[in-house]
């Protein structure tokens, strides 16, 4: 699996867009979805919440297991994904794409975040 | 558990080279599934699945009095199974606790006024079985052998595992019934041929020699291919059983339950000759079931998408009434499942104002009667 160069990445397995007039985009990695394996609900947190970085702010459920949500950045929620809440195997099926999970306004710039290349290098150690 | 290496199947390679994910499963290292486990899932209930069960144990009982040993060691009438069939029962202890559930298969004779069994444990347990049947085997002409490591087992599970098994076999497949297994040669390779699972479909089970695990699995890949078999892993066999709310031990069953207790004192036949271990206690925790039972296995279906998971608490007007022991999301129902003990008050289908603790919030479930799945036949 290949994760977009153009994304940033937590030790949580969420990635992060690239900002657009301060809002970016929050979603977990393949690798990630994979571990879950089938999503079958999300929670998302409310638009207009705060999130902290490092903090959980949802749930992922998948056929084993139930997996906390953390945000890889702080700031409030702007919008949320809700075709991925009608159906959750977008996670699984495009996880970089169709399946991003909500827009977070920044309130201040993300630390601590990998690369692709260094997330790759995580996630397969 | 214990810190030894996980034993391997003798499909291990071709898992991997199949790309499965792994499991720790009772000390195995087995296949949890391939690709999306729904996927899996519905492959058997509308066309077919190939699943490697190698991890359970086989116990082989044979002897003069190998019928009279089982009926005394389990809680079945094993000396009334007649040859090619094969039975659900339960191995207790003296106390009327469950040590495991079984499938016992009785062989042909292989040599005159001597029985042949076939003891199928579960893999987390077969060594508990294996100890007791050998315990209790003391003063019986038979003989307890353990034969874990001479068997590989390959399930074909779905509506289309006649065809494809029957395309690879001359063996009277027709003739072969629900719960019964014959000796036979599947793709040139010999194999007991048993009509059992654990999915709620029709489908067989193939026990063989490890070294034609290899040869067994890709001829069936290759008969399937044409109607959609899949290899499914133990994610979706969990789904499936519960489903067809089969129990699974360490979960419905443990030994601080008697069959009774779970709903299955239907396997514990008292009517049988002589003693048997566990028949005073049963017999008590029959009355007890009959007049009082304390807490009944149910079915939950949830109104939500929250997924109850096992030791989650059933509660009713803000007090526990219950536990779940297993859960998941249904890919049949297309909701979360779950079976649950639930005080006998709060057990009838339909019961008003019932939910299950999701985390610390009450989400409301439906009590239903098991099964949640039952096929067309």
């Amino acid at each position: 699996m290949s994760n977009p160069q153009q994304l940033r990445y937590s030790k949580e397995h969420e990635w992060l867009s690239a900002a657009e007039d301060g809002v970016a985009t929050v979603g977990i990695t393949e690798h990630a979805a994979n571990a879950l394996g089938d999503v079958v609900f999300v929670q998302l947190p409310d638009v207009g919440s705060a999130v902290a970085a490092g903090e959980t702010c949802g749930e992922l459920e998948s056929t084993k297991s139930v997996s906390d949500l953390y945000a890889p950045v702080t700031g409030e929620v702007t919008e949320i994904n809700e075709d991925v809440v009608n159906d959750p195997s977008l996670v699984n099926s495009a996880p970089f794409e169709g399946g991003w999970l909500f827009k977070v306004r920044l309130a201040e710039e993300p630390a601590d975040l990998l690369s692709a290349d260094e997330y790759t290098a995580f996630s397969a150690g | 558990m214990s810190s030894s290496p996980l034993r391997r199947t003798a499909l291990d390679a071709l898992h991997r080279s199949l790309g499965a994910t792994m499991t720790d499963f009772a000390g195995w290292d087995m296949p949890l599934r391939y690709g999306s486990e729904r996927d899996e899932h519905n492959a058997v209930r509308t066309r077919a699945g190939l699943f490697d069960l190698s991890h359970m144990g086989e116990i082989t009982v044979t002897g003069p009095q190998a019928a009279a040993l089982l009926d005394h060691a389990l809680v079945g009438n094993i000396g009334g199974v007649r040859v090619g069939r094969a039975r659900y029962t339960m191995i207790c202890r003296e106390d009327g606790g469950i040590l495991d559930d079984l499938i016992v298969y009785r062989l042909a004779e292989t040599e005159a006024g001597s029985s042949h069994y076939m003891v199928v444990a579960n893999a987390s347990n077969a060594q508990v079985v294996l100890d007791a049947l050998m315990e209790r085997s003391a003063g019986f002409d038979a003989e307890v052998r353990d034969d874990r490591d001479a068997y590989a087992l390959i399930a074909v599970q779905g509506p289309e595992s006649p065809a494809i098994l029957a395309s690879l076999t001359d063996a009277d497949l027709e003739g072969l019934k629900y719960y019964a297994g014959l000796p036979g040669t599947v793709a040139g390779v010999p194999a007991l041929i048993a009509r059992t699972g654990y999915t709620g479909e029709d489908g067989f089970e193939l026990f063989v020699k490890p070294e034609h695990a290899v040869e067994l699995w890709q001829a069936l890949t290759k008969a399937g291919e044409g109607v959609g078999l899949a290899p499914c892993g133990l994610s979706c066999r969990d789904t499936l059983r519960l489903e067809a709310g089969m129990p699974l031990y360490g979960h419905e069953l443990s030994t601080s339950l008697t069959p009774f207790d779970a709903g299955l004192g239907r396997v514990v036949k008292f009517e049988k000759e002589g003693d048997f271990v566990g028949r005073e206690a049963l017999t008590e925790a029959a009355a007890r079931a009959g007049a009082n039972p304390p807490r009944v296995l149910v079915g939950l279906v949830a109104e939500g998408r929250r997924v109850p998971r096992a030791g989650y608490a059933v509660v009713a007007d803000g007090t526990v009434i219950g536990e779940v022991t297993s859960g998941a999301p249904s890919p049949t129902l297309g909701k979360p499942i779950a079976m649950a003990y639930v005080d006998a008050a709060h057990s009838a289908p339909g019961t008003p104002g019932v939910g299950v603790d999701i985390r610390g919030t009450h989400e409301p479930y439906e009590v239903v009667a098991l099964p949640f799945y039952k096929r067309q036949k």
